[in-house]
């Protein structure tokens, strides 16, 4: 708790100094270990907090197409980047532990998760955001398929999810396999078995799934159908 | 997470001289699994160096006829290399079995090889770890165990390695390149590079302080029927209960490492001896031993069974 007064740093600083306490406190049951004198990097233990202040650092990045600059606490996410600092809050904050894909956003055109890598890692790089994809008044492809597939119920994974949709079509057209490609030497196809194991990153607690692999499903017709006219929709 | 400052390495020495000398320095790379625990203050660097701008993403031919795969090449990358695809099957195969597509695209080779493991208890900073707080006991053994080690565990931890892409590694012959902080390169084979927990389950690997891995270089193609066989509670993007990498020649002979049970792919070339006897000989040699724990008795069978499946694919 070193900034006393600040109502949501104290709470959590409270409630982790509630767990280093309960730590310590408590009685080994089972196996205990004795240090030993590795040397690797030092094994994180309880105690002091270090006395360390925030440090800033500068990064420039390009926003869905507008280039930014921004002065940052080290430890801001991308996520945190650009819902707090650009204020696009149409990427979301799930569980902020890369395992819901809420915050998937597309990097240097390909789709990771934004809770998950630093800010001031991004020196330089282009990130796609849900805003960056459409407009309300020109939509992606895969956002009007979405809307008309009702692919979502409460929408909060969806920004994650067209995300991440676009990519997937994107990365089976580049031909990279998958878990469930049934030949790692021939280009996979673009199936709903194909499509379901790509989006398992993305978890939908309202359970669209199927709604949204008729959206994707329907992107994916539309993509082929511009290839043979020699001309790409998305 | 606590504060810290960054920096981007230079070079790979630079990067080792600096991890060696900064008090708290760690290098991140894709960061998935670095960030996640420094979010849960599980781990708590004071220094981050960078590694990601270092040219260590290119996928090589070696001139005895291997690939050279950069430290820094992605997940998704090395498992759609067209050359792994076709020479190196197995490791194409546990790399797609591995997360979620987000992942893949940022987990990097060695990243992938030094991620700490996912027992419930390293990870609940209010229960005893050893691994993550030296001599304060283990939780795992008497607690909830069912996806936790059942060989080359010790007294103080039953935790598992939780990587996919390091398993095939191991049954590929793989060998990890470093870099030391004094600038010497240093060649360790990947059976070498995790160690057993012993008393002391925090050190995990045989690096020193401040090394970097540099690559993981693959010997020349073996050939056979290359399988990586995937046992777990969902279809997708969840750890191993089990999994069994395995070449299998068209004779019979081969060789099969186990990930999902142990603190390091679990390999034991004596047992690819039976290869030709099946699935029971080769997993009672495999396992000889295990020292399951009641609630993960269940993957001594399990191995058995999913190499059973494997040799079965494999024959056709």
């Amino acid at each position: 708790m070193r900034h006393q007064g600040n109502a949501d740093v104290s709470r959590r600083g409270l409630l982790l100094g509630a767990a280093a306490s309960a730590a310590l406190t408590a009685t080994p049951r089972h196996g205990q270990a004795m240090p030993a004198d590795g040397n690797m990097p030092p094994a994180p233990h309880p105690g002091p907090v270090p006395n360390m202040n925030p440090v800033m650092s500068r990064v420039s990045l390009t926003v869905n197409g507008t280039a930014r600059t921004l002065e940052v606490d080290t430890r801001t996410t991308l996520l945190d980047a650009l819902r707090e600092h650009l204020r696009l809050t149409g990427t979301k904050k799930g569980c902020d532990h890369g395992q819901c894909g809420a915050c998937t956003v597309i990097v240097d055109g390909r789709r990771i998760n934004s809770c998950l890598t630093l800010a001031v890692m991004h020196e330089g790089g282009s990130v796609t955001t849900v805003e960056g994809l459409g407009t309300p008044a020109k939509l992606h492809p895969m956002q009007a398929a979405f809307v008309k597939h009702d692919g979502y119920q409460c929408g909060y994974c969806t920004p994650g999810q067209i995300c991440s949709a676009v990519a997937v079509l994107e990365e089976i057209e580049a031909g990279i396999p998958s878990h469930v490609t049934a030949s790692l030497t021939d280009a996979p196809q673009v199936t709903n078995d194909e499509m379901r194991e790509r989006m398992s990153g993305n978890i939908c607690r309202c359970g669209a799934y199927s709604n949204i692999l008729e959206a994707m499903a329907e992107v994916a017709g539309q993509k082929m159908a511009g290839h043979r006219n020699g001309r790409d929709p998305a | 997470m606590r504060p810290f400052t960054y920096e981007r390495a230079t070079s790979p020495a630079d990067a080792a001289a600096k991890a060696a000398s900064i008090p708290g320095a760690r290098f991140i790379a894709g960061g998935t699994n670095l960030l996640d625990l420094m979010k849960l203050q599980i781990e708590t660097p004071a220094h981050l160096i960078d590694v990601n701008g270092l040219g260590l993403d290119k996928i090589e031919d070696t001139p005895d006829g291997g690939l050279r795969v950069g430290a820094l090449v992605r997940n998704t990358d090395l498992a759609a290399d067209m050359r792994v695809r076709q020479h190196y099957g197995v490791l194409s195969r546990a790399l797609v079995a591995g997360a979620s597509g987000q992942l893949r695209n940022v987990a990097t080779t060695a990243g992938n090889l030094l991620q700490r493991t996912r027992c419930p208890y390293f990870y609940d900073p209010n229960q005893p770890c050893n691994k993550r707080q030296p001599g304060s006991g283990c939780s795992a053994i008497g607690g909830v165990s069912r996806q936790l080690g059942i060989v080359g565990t010790s007294e103080a931890c039953i935790a598992t390695h939780p990587s996919d892409m390091a398993v095939a590694m191991r049954v590929l012959d793989a060998t990890v390149e470093t870099v030391r902080p004094g600038g010497a390169m240093r060649r360790i084979p990947i059976a070498d590079l995790h160690r057993l927990p012993g008393d002391s389950p925090h050190v995990e690997t045989t690096l020193e302080r401040g090394e970097l891995i540099t690559a993981v270089t693959l010997p020349k193609p073996v050939g056979g029927a290359q399988i990586y066989h995937k046992v777990r509670d969902r279809a997708s993007y969840a750890f191993a209960l089990v999994s069994v990498a395995a070449i299998v020649h068209p004779d019979g002979t081969g060789r099969v490492a186990l990930g999902g049970v142990a603190p390091k792919p679990w390999r034991v070339e004596a047992a690819e001896a039976h290869m030709k006897q099946g699935a029971k000989v080769v997993t009672a040699g495999l396992l000889a031993d295990a020292r399951p724990t009641d609630d993960n008795r269940f993957k001594v069978r399990l191995a058995e069974r999913t190499l059973a499946a494997v040799l079965a694919e494999a024959r056709g």
